[in-house]
């Protein structure tokens, strides 16, 4: 669904401080010339780039041994192999060659997992920006080898400190610098949330990755899915694998969230120890657009939680939102363990080490593939290098099953 | 009914703000109350949000201070009722907030406005709310006569102020410069830009973001503008009052200085002011 006010249903729309005001309706004359309608070429150069820099196509693979397990023909779209290690650059790349056609000469981001940032630090230096990354110090002690590669890719790498240290922080404190040097900085922002246009914007530049894979569907499989699953933080692998399949009315469309150590609330604490906004959120407005939000009774934006950091947002894509209630996508959720032993199972079983973030979708293949059809297709949304140390850790503390013996890498990877 | 109107009536409207809470309700009282002791003529009363994206640090600090001590929309309008005194007062708060007040009925955002009038409120500033999405606001602020204010940014121009003129309502509120509120040791150029825009709109002109001194709150003054707004360096001082663990007397009684400092720049700098051509 394309959006030419910026509101799906009663979702999205433009909620931010009257300074920005000016960049956006710059930034939505931008999208609707570059993206929408390809001037001066754009769309082509970024499918070119995405092809030549990006590693695109990613392939979809038949799973050989998870359809053994589960009696049903299981594809897996590979993200995980775009450069970077994450559907990430797709966007990232997207919205940095755009501004350069928009003539900004400065570009701020902020990351969750550091796959955003990785993404955008490697565009920029791919084509020659300045790059400055907000993340949250507790984001940068749970993915060090993105804190790495951002600064090795030049991009210069700022703890954000308040709150609990994480996603919603940093996009706030992203805000914040965009506010202040709006006149020369463009925000590539890092999924399908905040104001219009940037929802849509990034809907299509991920969008890619369902028009491979229905492509890719017919040739490998010569039919159509029967589900898609995605791993939803903010959304954007999520629209990305579901854009070209929303119009299929066969097709079964599962966003799969971060169910966390358990669903209900922490009403006193004002802390939600998950980060499912599509199961469990209200409406409400944070970063730009009206969606579906972790909040307490009075409208305070809760601390969310995921073992995984990509997940780990109070807030969700309003387009998301919108196809929930539409009865379109399904929201459902699985929590840390399960993901935990999801990561364990792919690695062993297919060789394809996930990130945290993905290994949430083959959880919940593992615990309902009975529901979904003959025929699933996960997204692959990114690798899982970025997670060791996180996996390690977790795997001890937790005690999963499924886990190899960890106790001879306690302590020695830092 | 909204009494903004009559705080800029004689001379220059001296605008302060405090996050409502901070560090603590009763201490948050004393502070509101010694403003206006010090001149104030309209008070900012700051209902925090978890997410304040248009704040600097010092804000951001005490909005963290006044939700740790319990701060909700409920007790903020408890507060209201609570405050003795006299000025008009304006709740800056973030949409969400107003949006979620309430029942589940979809009244919104009304239940929020009625409450708020029923206190005494006068009217809101709401910086993550554009002229394009505040309909619903601004029908609720019609029905029950209050006012809302919007800021103009040194960015905004051309058909985005002309789309803020047919919304606003009791002051406007020109942002100083570009980027997030906090006290600056210098006033930007950018404020008589700004200025010049607006010079035809009727409604007064409050310029805010960065203003520090008396001398500042002069200056912008005797550059035409009608009031000023100063938050940061009066949270400074509620801040570093907490900080050294100072009673609430104390701090009360140096942002009553403060405050008068402020006040008295303004009225200088209004001395100075060339007779407007409209006004008699
Ligand atoms: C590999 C991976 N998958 C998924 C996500 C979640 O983001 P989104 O829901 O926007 O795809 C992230 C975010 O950092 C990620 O790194």
């Amino acid at each position: 669904m394309s959006t030419s006010d910026g509101k799906f249903g009663r979702y999205g729309g433009q909620y931010v401080p009257e300074a920005l005001m000016p960049a956006i309706e710059e930034l939505e004359d931008a999208y609707e010339r570059y993206v929408l309608n390809n001037e001066d070429g754009f769309m082509d150069e970024f499918r070119q780039r995405l092809r030549d820099f990006g590693g695109r196509p990613t392939p979809t693979q038949y799973a050989e041994r998870l359809s053994e397990r589960y009696g049903r023909d299981v594809y897996m779209k590979r993200e995980d192999l775009v450069h970077g290690g994450a559907h990430k650059l797709n966007n990232a790349l997207g919205q940095v060659l755009l501004a350069k056609y928009m003539g900004k000469d400065r570009i701020i981001a902020e990351t969750g997992a550091g796959q955003h940032g990785t993404a955008t630090a490697m565009a920029c230096a791919h084509l020659d920006f300045d790059c400055e990354v907000y993340m949250g110090e507790r984001d940068i002690n749970r993915q060090r080898p993105n804190v790495f590669r951002m600064k090795i890719n030049g991009a210069e790498v700022n703890p954000v400190t308040v709150g609990r240290g994480t996603l919603k922080e940093a996009i706030s404190e992203t805000m914040r610098d965009w506010a202040t040097n709006v006149e020369d900085t463009h925000y590539v922002i890092g999924s399908v949330v905040g104001p219009h246009p940037f929802p849509a914007m990034v809907r299509d530049f991920q969008s890619v990755i369902s028009e491979e894979a229905r492509e890719q569907m017919r040739e490998r499989a010569g039919t159509l899915p029967d589900s898609v699953l995605a791993c939803a933080g903010g959304g954007s692998n999520t629209m990305g694998a579901f854009a070209e399949f929303v119009d299929d009315d066969g097709v079964d469309l599962y966003a799969v969230e971060a169910g966390g150590s358990s669903l209900s609330v922490d009403e006193e604490k004002g802390v939600a120890p998950n980060s499912a906004s599509l199961s469990t959120g209200g409406e409400g407005v944070l970063h730009g657009a009206r969606t579906k939000l972790l909040q307490d009774r009075d409208g305070q934006i809760m601390e969310s939680h995921s073992v995984s950091s990509g997940l780990d947002y109070a807030g969700v894509g309003p387009e998301l939102a919108y196809l929930v209630d539409e009865e379109r996508v399904t929201p459902v959720n699985v929590d840390d363990d399960g993901a935990l032993e999801a990561f364990h199972r792919l690695s062993r079983m297919e060789g394809v080490i996930p990130a945290l973030e993905t290994a949430h979708a083959f959880a919940y293949l593992e615990d309902e593939h009975g529901n979904l059809g003959e025929t699933v297709l996960v997204n692959v949304s990114g690798r899982g290098d970025k997670d060791l140390e996180s996996v390690i850790e977790e795997t001890e503390k937790r005690g999963i099953e499924n886990a190899p013996d960890m106790s001879m890498f306690s302590g020695g990877l830092r | 009914m909204s009494r903004i109107p009559e705080a800029f009536a004689d001379g220059p409207a001296f605008i302060p703000y405090l996050a409502v809470g901070d560090p603590d309700y009763e201490s948050s009282i004393e502070y509101v109350e010694a403003l206006e002791r010090g001149g104030a003529d309209v008070v900012e009363l700051g209902l925090p949000f978890s997410e304040p994206v248009a704040e600097g640090p010092t804000i951001q600090n005490a909005v963290v201070r006044a939700l740790e001590g319990g701060m909700t929309p409920t007790r903020f309008f408890e507060f209201v009722e609570e405050l003795d005194v006299d000025v008009p007062l304006v709740c800056m708060t973030y949409y969400n907030l107003i949006y979620r007040y309430g029942d589940d009925d979809g009244n919104r955002p009304r239940a929020f406005v009625e409450k708020a009038a029923e206190v005494g409120l006068d009217g809101f500033v709401v910086p993550d709310l554009p002229a394009e999405e505040a309909g619903p606001l601004r029908e609720a602020c019609d029905e029950f006569d209050l006012d809302l204010v919007f800021i103009v940014a040194p960015t905004t121009e051309g058909e985005r102020l002309e789309r803020i003129m047919e919304q606003v309502s009791g002051y406007v509120y020109v942002q100083a410069r570009l980027g997030v509120t906090g006290a600056r040791s210098d006033v930007s150029t950018q404020t008589d830009e700004s200025l010049a825009r607006l010079d035809e709109w009727d409604v007064p002109k409050a310029v805010g973001f960065g203003i520090k001194t008396g001398e500042h709150a002069e200056r912008i003054v005797a550059g035409g503008a009608d009031g000023i707004i100063v938050g940061s360096a009066l949270v400074d001082i509620v801040a570093e009052g907490h900080e050294n663990g100072d009673s609430a007397e104390t701090v009360a009684s140096r942002l009553e200085t403060k405050a008068r400092e402020l006040s008295e720049g303004a009225s200088r700098g209004f001395a100075q002011r060339p007779p407007h051509p409209e006004r008699t």
